[in-house]
C-alpha cells in the first residue's frame, strides 16, 4: 500500500550554541547572529517518513512548513535526502502565532493537501521546546495521534504500529490511520543528502525566489518537480480571526533577560596545592567524602 | 456540582501513587488558589484508583473527580483528552495544571485546542498578577503569570492568557516543591461515569507492549552531581567525569549542549528541557552557563565551575571557580580526593 505521507518541518534558529552575540544589548534577541537550521527532531521525523517511503513503494513525502519563503531552504533540504516536495505556508497574517494559531494555520493547509495517511513532525523545535504543535493538529483534525516516538514498526492494512520512549520505559502502540506521529530525538538520524538528489532539486524554488531571479524562470517551467508551494492564509481558507495574535490566547506579558545573583566567587588557582586544599576543605566541611 | 471557576490539577497515577509532580503542582495551586480565594481541585483518571483520595487530599485539595475504568490505564491520548475537554466544559476551571511529562504534554495540547484555551509549556515559575493589554488597554486583574525560559532558554518570557479558560500551564517534575498542607485536610470525592465523558471512538490506540524501565540515573537523588557541558570537549574527556563521580559517589549529568553532542544520555540532561536538581555540591566542568541550565541546577547548594574560560557565565553563581582544562583539573581531583579521604 503507498502511502501519502506529510512531514511537518520548521526552521529554527539554533539555539543550542547560543554565542556571546546573541543577545543585543537591549535584551533581544540578535537573530543575525544566529544560523537557520532544519529544527533537529524533525530531521528524525523526515527519517521515519523516508523510511516507510522505502518500504511502501509509491509512497509520497511531503514536507510542509510555515514560515517566511527563505524557509524553502529546509524543503529544499528534505528534497535532497529524499522526499518528493514541499510546500511553504507563508502569510504576514500568521505573525505572531502562538502554538494553537500555528497549529490552527497548519492544519488549514493539511486539509488543502488533503489526502494523506499520516502526518510526522519532530516532538517539537528548539526555538520554543513546546511539543505542543504536534497534538493540537491532530485535534483540530479529529485525529489520533502518537507522541514521543522513537520508531514506526509498520504500516500494515491502515494500522500503523509505533514504539515510543516516554519517562517510565518503551511503550508499543497500534492505532489506526490516518494520525499524527510526533518523533523523539533519541530516534534514528536522518539519513544524508543523496547526490543524486540534490542534482536534481537543487534549483528546485518558491514561485517568489523565481519571481526575485528571473533567469530562473524558464529553467523551471519546464521542470515540474521543481516547484516548491508557497500558500497563504487565502490559499488554506483560513479564517483571519484564528491566525496570527488574534488567533492566539496566549499573549507575551514580558520578556527578560535572567540576571541570576552573582555570587562572590572564589578564585581557586590550577595548581596541586590549592586543588588539594579545595579537596580538603569540601572533606573537612562534609560536603564529599 | 456548580462550583465553578476554580483551580484544578490532572494528577497521574502509576503504580497505586500520584506521582511526585502532581503532588508538586498541588503544592503550588494550593498557594495560588488561597490568593485567589478559590478552592483547589484534582482529577484523576485510571484503573483501580482504590482511595487513592487518601494521597491528594493532604495538599490541602477540595474536591477530587475521579474516573476509574480499566480502558483508562495505561495511558492514551483521546480518552484522557475527551474526559478533561468534558469536565473543563462543565466545572469551567480558570486554571488547569498539569506535569509536563510524556501524559502531560501529550494530553495538555490536544485540550487546550479542543477548548480554544492557552497552554505554556513548561514553566520555571507562575505567580498570580494583574496585566494590561497594550494596545486595547484592557485591564485583567489576578492573571496567572507562566513563566518559563524560551529561545534555548536564553530568555525568560512572562505568558498571560487575558481572554480564554481555563489558564493552563504544565510544569516539570522537581521544578516546584512538594509540600503536604495538613495530613487532616479533607475534601469531597466525586466519582464520575467514565462514559459520559469519553466516546467509544476514544479507545482506538492499543498498547501492545509496554515496559517499565526503572531508570537507573537518579539525579535528582544525588547529594553530588559531576555535570559536563560542550566545553568538555569529548567523548573522552566525558570519560573523566565519569571517573571523579565514581570516586566521589556521585552521578554524572550534563548540559543540553554535551547531550546534543552525543557524549552523554538524554536521560542526564540537567536544565529547562531535562532533570531540574539540587544537589549539596555541583561540579560544573566546561559548561558555560545558558539560563537553560542554571535554570535547572540553580539551586545547589555548593557550586564548583572548572572551566578554560574565566568569564563563563556560570562563573557569576559559581562558589568556586578554576579555571583550566578539564583533562587536567579533574584527575587531580581525583588524586587528592583519593589521597585525603581516609
Amino acid at each position: 500500500m503507498s502511502l501519502n505521507i506529510i512531514v511537518l518541518a520548521k526552521q529554527v534558529p539554533d539555539t543550542r550554541n547560543v554565542g556571546k552575540d546573541a543577545m543585543k544589548a537591549d535584551g533581544t534577541i540578535n537573530r543575525a547572529a544566529l544560523p537557520a537550521i532544519f529544527n533537529p527532531e524533525d530531521l528524525n521525523a523526515l527519517e521515519q517518513a523516508l523510511k516507510l517511503k522505502e518500504l511502501h513503494p509509491g509512497s509520497k513525502v511531503t514536507i510542509l512548513t510555515m514560515g517566511p519563503a527563505r524557509a524553502a531552504e529546509i524543503i529544499r533540504e528534505g528534497m535532497f535526502r529524499g522526499a518528493d516536495g514541499g510546500i511553504v505556508l507563508s502569510d504576514r497574517a500568521f505573525a505572531g502565532s502562538d502554538t494553537l494559531a500555528t497549529s490552527y494555520a497548519l492544519s488549514a493547509a493539511v486539509r488543502k493537501i488533503g489526502n494523506f495517511d499520516i502526518i510526522i513532525g519532530g516532538r517539537q523545535a528548539i526555538d520554543g521546546d513546546t511539543a505542543q504543535v504536534g497534538p493540537q493538529i491532530a485535534e483540530k483534525l479529529g485525529i489520533p495521534q502518537i507522541t514521543y516516538a522513537e520508531d514506526i514498526l509498520s504500516v500494515d492494512n491502515g494500522e500503523i504500529t509505533v514504539k515510543r520512549r516516554i519517562e517510565s520505559g518503551v511503550e508499543t502502540v497500534k492505532a489506526k490511520l490516518p494520525l499524527v506521529v510526533t518523533v523523539n530525538g533519541s530516534a534514528a538520524e536522518c539519513r544524508p543528502r543523496n547526490a543524486k538528489a540534490v542534482q536534481k532539486y537543487k534549483y528546485a524554488a518558491v514561485p517568489s525566489e523565481v519571481a526575485a531571479d528571473e533567469s530562473r524562470k524558464e529553467f523551471i517551467e519546464k521542470r515540474p518537480y521543481l516547484n516548491i508551494g508557497e500558500w497563504n492564509a487565502s490559499t488554506v481558507d483560513a479564517d483571519l480571526a484564528q491566525c496570527g495574535l488574534a488567533g492566539s490566547p496566549t499573549k507575551v506579558k514580558s520578556i527578560e533577560n535572567v540576571v541570576f545573583t552573582a555570587k562572590e566567587a572564589r578564585r581557586i588557582e590550577n595548581n596541586d596545592e590549592e586543588l588539594e586544599n579545595l579537596i580538603k576543605e569540601l572533606i573537612a566541611n562534609h560536603t564529599i567524602g | 456540582m456548580a462550583d465553578k471557576n476554580n483551580l484544578i490539577v490532572y494528577c497521574e497515577y502509576e503504580d497505586g501513587k500520584v506521582a511526585d509532580v502532581s503532588l508538586e503542582l498541588l503544592t503550588k495551586g494550593r498557594q495560588l488558589a488561597d490568593k485567589l480565594g478559590i478552592k483547589l481541585e484534582a482529577v484523576v483518571a485510571g484503573d483501580n484508583l482504590k482511595d487513592i483520595e487518601k494521597q491528594i487530599f493532604p495538599y490541602g485539595v477540595d474536591t477530587v473527580y475521579k474516573f476509574e475504568d480499566s480502558r483508562l490505564y495505561p495511558y492514551t491520548s483521546l480518552p484522557h483528552s475527551s474526559i478533561l475537554i468534558n469536565l473543563f466544559k462543565e466545572i469551567e476551571p480558570r486554571i488547569a495544571f498539569m506535569g509536563a511529562t510524556s501524559i502531560g504534554r501529550d494530553l495538555g495540547p490536544r485540550v487546550s485546542s479542543a477548548l480554544h484555551s492557552g497552554l505554556t509549556a513548561d514553566c520555571t515559575s507562575l505567580e498570580i498578577g494583574d496585566y494590561t493589554d497594550v494596545k486595547t488597554g484592557k485591564e485583567y486583574k489576578d492573571l496567572l503569570y507562566q513563566i518559563r525560559p524560551a529561545f534555548g532558554g536564553n530568555i525568560v518570557a512572562t505568558i498571560v492568557n487575558p481572554d480564554c479558560r481555563p489558564q493552563m500551564a504544565t510544569v516539570r517534575e522537581g521544578v516546584m516543591k512538594k509540600e503536604a498542607k495538613d495530613s487532616n485536610y479533607s475534601g469531597e470525592v466525586v466519582v464520575k461515569e467514565v462514559n459520559k465523558y469519553t466516546n467509544p471512538e476514544d479507545f482506538v490506540v492499543d498498547i501492545i507492549d509496554r515496559h517499565v524501565e526503572k531508570s537507573k540515573v537518579n539525579l535528582k537523588g544525588s547529594p553530588i552531581i559531576v555535570a559536563g557541558g560542550y566545553g568538555v570537549g569529548s567523548k573522552e574527556n566525558f570519560d573523566l567525569l565519569q571517573q571523579l563521580a565514581d570516586t566521589l559517589g556521585a552521578e554524572v549529568g550534563a548540559s543540553r549542549a554535551a547531550v546534543d553532542a552525543g557524549w552523554c544520555d538524554h536521560d542526564r540532561q540537567i536544565g529547562q528541557t531535562g532533570v531540574t536538581v539540587r544537589p549539596k555540591l555541583y561540579i560544573a566542568c566546561g559548561i558555560s552557563g545558558q539560563i537553560q541550565h542554571i535554570a535547572g541546577m540553580q539551586d545547589s547548594s555548593i557550586i564548583i565551575s572548572v572551566n578554560s574560560d574565566p568569564d563563563a557565565p556560570i562563573n557569576t553563581i559559581a562558589d568556586y571557580v578554576i579555571t583550566g582544562k578539564i583533562e587536567d583539573v579533574l584527575p587531580k581531583l581525583i588524586k587528592y580526593y583519593k589521597k585525603n579521604s581516609k
